[in-house]
């Protein structure tokens, strides 16, 4: 059966290898944006595509556990390295829309108080700061049960990145709707009702 | 009425023709090589201006006909048939017609119009545009007393358009002009840039360019010029009135709802490119202030 060999492939890949994976694309996408790859205005692009990674890292993270329980497909093991490495991405995102778009320090926090997009983005990153310094062994056996209630958060981050993505388009765009829509279905499949309704069917 | 407006940046500040093919190649070559003169106006522009290069100009690109992508337009615009090109003149003209394109062109004088370009998104370009006033083609047609405004549209072939299938504008792509902007010595129409005609993802064969207003407003692939004595619709206050203003001048002091206008990137800067401040009415203010004199410009923005 394909599940089981997923899953059995799965286990056999050491965690390491996704992390180290999934941060290739920062080296290659600073490279390419400083040589000319990403166009002639590298600063856009460069901020876009890595909110764009962290968006789809972030939608992949939320994908885990559905997977699991609606097609037996185990990737538990790897939901870390791809939640961190959403942060990552978010924090990569932030730092190059500070230092190489904006620029301006006062500008800066005007623009987070004045512009509903980037407040909206700024508190997505902020609700995935406690997840990603929450991420270690020691922190899940301290925490406890609230850990796993702390980490709910990650649904009202993953729904405000989708938000601020739509908000930041000139217009209605088809992209940035998607990723919200795959973000908004994903978090419904997380309602009890919703859970027990899905249940009820397989 | 043709050359009522001196660009302070003339024809020498422009790298020639031969040298701007490859501009960066050659300045690299040419200094190695003592031939400096070449490239030589480099810094001698007032203000230095410096017009962008061919590749910056022609890869970068808002036509959402095309796509929403900066690169859309450069990679699909070739499917657009620009010849036969007819331009409609109507409303309130004394000579209303379809006004073929190389006619036009045989009574228009081209001239070479350096201006800075500033898009609502906050980056700007300069652009070396070649075209003629936009007056003296209304004059072409006749402009009749009672005319107030101007009103353009883009043309809009879906065969030829891929980004025409998802409406996010109300197509075609409508602008609109008062008619004292319209004249303005500033205003023309460009069927050029570098002295070669128009690509095809800049707006060919001829498009409007009004420098001390964001890019959106210089429609492009005009086909159809009316005179009208309302205000007309344009698409992008159509698509959201709160965020673009029939007049839509460059104004760093009136902030976009989502984004400042205070600041703006030039294309081609590269990864480290600073932030410079942008300039009232796209610094054509001695120009084009007194149009406007009396008015409440973050209200009618």
């Amino acid at each position: 059966m394909l599940v089981d060999r997923i899953n059995k492939g799965a286990r056999r890949v050491p965690s390491w290898l996704v992390y180290l994976l999934l941060a290739l694309p920062a080296p290659w996408l600073f490279y390419s944006g400083a040589t000319g790859g990403l166009g002639v205005e590298p600063i856009k692009a460069l901020e876009h595509e890595l909110g764009e990674l962290a968006l789809q890292l972030l939608i992949a993270g939320l994908c885990i556990t559905p997977l699991r329980r609606h097609a037996g497909v185990n990737l538990l093991k790897f939901r870390r390295a791809v939640g961190l490495m959403a942060f990552f991405y978010v924090a990569l995102h932030l730092l190059v829309w500070l230092v190489l778009d904006i620029q301006d320090p006062a500008r800066i926090w005007a623009d987070i108080v004045k512009r509903p997009y980037i407040t909206v983005g700024m508190a997505g990153f902020l609700l995935l700061l406690p997840l990603a310094l929450t991420s270690t062994n020691g922190a899940i056996r301290r925490l406890g049960k609230r850990w796993r209630q702390l980490h709910r958060l990650v649904y009202a981050a993953a729904l405000l990145g989708g938000l601020h993505f739509v908000m930041l388009a000139k217009g209605f765009q088809i992209e940035p709707l998607l990723y919200l829509g795959a973000t908004v279905v994903l978090v419904a499949l997380r309602l009890p009702a919703l859970q027990r309704r899905v249940a009820l069917r397989s | 009425m043709a050359g009522r407006y001196k660009s302070p940046l003339t024809a020498s500040d422009v790298t020639p023709e031969h040298a701007w093919l490859n501009r960066r190649q050659l300045m690299a070559g040419a200094a190695g090589l003592g031939l400096a003169g070449l490239a030589g106006r480099a810094g001698a522009a007032p203000g230095d201006l410096e017009p962008n290069d061919w590749e910056e100009i022609t890869s970068y690109n808002n036509y959402y006909e095309f796509g929403t992508g900066k690169e859309d337009p450069a990679r699909h615009a070739d499917q657009l048939t620009i010849d036969p090109w007819t331009v409609r003149i109507d409303g309130l003209v004394d000579r209303p017609g379809d006004y073929a394109f190389d006619d036009i062109m045989s009574q228009m004088t081209i001239e070479e119009r350096i201006y800075r370009f500033r898009c609502v998104e906050a980056w700007s370009m300069v652009v070396p545009w070649n075209g003629f006033e936009l007056a003296d083609l209304l004059d072409l047609a006749g402009v009749q007393p009672s005319a107030k405004y101007v009103a353009f549209e883009t043309v809009l072939r879906p065969d030829e358009m891929p980004g025409t299938a998802y409406k996010m504008l109300d197509w075609p792509y409508v602008e609109g002009l008062r008619l004292d902007e319209a004249v303005h010595p500033l205003t023309i129409m460009a069927t050029g840039i570098y002295g070669r005609d128009i690509p095809k993802q800049n707006g060919a064969p001829l498009r409007l360019v009004v420098p001390w207003k964001y890019g959106f407003k210089s429609i492009k692939s005009v086909v159809r010029i009316t005179l009208t004595d309302s205000e007309p619709p344009t698409a992008w206050n159509k698509a959201n009135a709160r965020e673009y203003g029939f007049y839509s001048n460059v104004n760093p002091e009136v902030s976009h709802p989502r984004w400042s206008q205070a600041t703006e990137r030039e294309i081609g800067g590269g990864l480290f490119s600073p932030r410079k401040p942008t300039l009232m009415f796209n610094g054509y203010a001695d120009e084009v202030a007194s149009l406007y004199e009396g008015m409440d410009l973050a209200e009618n923005f």
